[in-house]
């Protein structure tokens, strides 16, 4: 990943909170989702001209629902239109997105503090 | 009923939104979207610019006031309370001291617990299961490996988190820095510094 990838990523969303070298998070997962999207972006699953507009649509569905849009939930919006990016552009449906995160949280419940919690295929339900 | 009534589940806890990010994460390297490295890559270079980095501050705090100083090693949770910003780290948080006979270092870096509002972001190579087991049988070998030398008769300690306990390691105030304000030597505490993995920045060291 080249900075200048980035550093076309922070033009293309003016609304990124940044400080004056870039891109800054709130917390480890904004920057995680931040990454992702880099990723998908490299791999031509969208130009920054559709993510922005998909993320702006985001945005707006939230402010109607009275999101009071202090820049603390920029990030809430960037991960809701990141699953809705993944299933629009068919690479796993909403459903696959809950059933892992499903997983996840079964695996974090049976791992004891203090371990790293990994998934494991017992931690899916046995389909149907 | 007292604080130490209150007890966490001894299983781990994500938060809703961090299952979603782990399930995309999954989903997205099982497909071969991303890799994971390439992820490792792009956060690591945003170390600095996640959290707060309140342990800055909170070292920097402890080198100029004696008695932060003593209330911290006293009882680390309450002392950086003091300061306004409590977060959930801010439980069962004990501060250890490095000192010419001592040096400190954390190894759990694994779990969910990782106080990252406090230290910043673990390098990557922290979070490699064999450097933890590592560091517990060979700690000078490791702190070798990461161009840490301490003589030979520094006893070095390592701390591993339990259900209940994070650890900040207080470093050595760098010489050179007498006279300098909270937010200079803030500006000399590196998150290595504070997991015991390497030493503050010295004063006139190219940031």
């Amino acid at each position: 990943m080249t900075s200048a990838a980035i550093d076309r990523a922070t033009r293309a969303l003016p609304d990124l909170p940044r400080d004056e070298d870039g891109p800054v998070f709130r917390e480890p997962w904004e920057a995680q989702a931040f990454a992702m999207t880099l990723s998908l972006y490299d791999r031509g699953l969208f130009s920054w001209n559709e993510w922005a507009a998909a993320l702006a649509d985001e945005i707006n569905i939230a402010q109607a629902a009275g999101d009071p849009d202090t820049g603390t939930t920029y990030y809430r919006h960037w991960l809701n239109t990141l699953e809705k990016m993944i299933a629009r552009k068919g690479v796993a449906t909403i459903e696959t997105q809950h059933r892992y995160r499903d997983a996840w949280d079964h695996a974090a419940d049976r791992t004891p503090h203090g371990a790293p919690i990994v998934l494991r295929p017992e931690d899916f339900p046995p389909s149907a | 009923m007292t604080d130490h009534d209150h007890h966490h589940d001894d299983h781990s806890e994500l938060s809703e939104t961090e299952l979603r990010v782990r399930a995309l994460e999954t989903i997205l390297t099982e497909k071969g979207y991303v890799d994971p490295a390439a992820l490792d890559a792009i956060i690591q270079a945003y170390e600095t610019k996640i959290g707060p980095h309140n342990g800055a501050r909170v070292v920097a705090k402890a080198w100029s006031n004696p008695a932060f100083k003593r209330a911290l090693l006293d009882d680390a949770s309450k002392a950086v309370g003091t300061l306004g910003h409590v977060s959930r780290v801010g439980d069962h948080l004990i501060a250890v001291e490095n000192t010419p006979e001592r040096h400190n270092m954390v190894v759990c870096t694994l779990c969910s617990c990782y106080p990252w509002e406090m230290l910043g972001l673990p390098p990557v190579w922290y979070k490699a299961a064999p450097y933890r087991s590592r560091a517990v049988k060979d700690p000078r070998g490791v702190l070798a490996d990461f161009g840490v030398s301490l003589p030979k008769e520094t006893e070095i300690r390592v701390w591993d988190s339990t259900a209940e306990t994070r650890f900040l390691v207080l470093p050595m105030r760098p010489k050179g820095t007498e006279g300098w304000s909270e937010a200079q030597l803030a500006e000399l505490v590196t998150r290595d510094s504070m997991i015991g993995t390497g030493f503050p920045k010295l004063p006139g060291a190219p940031s």
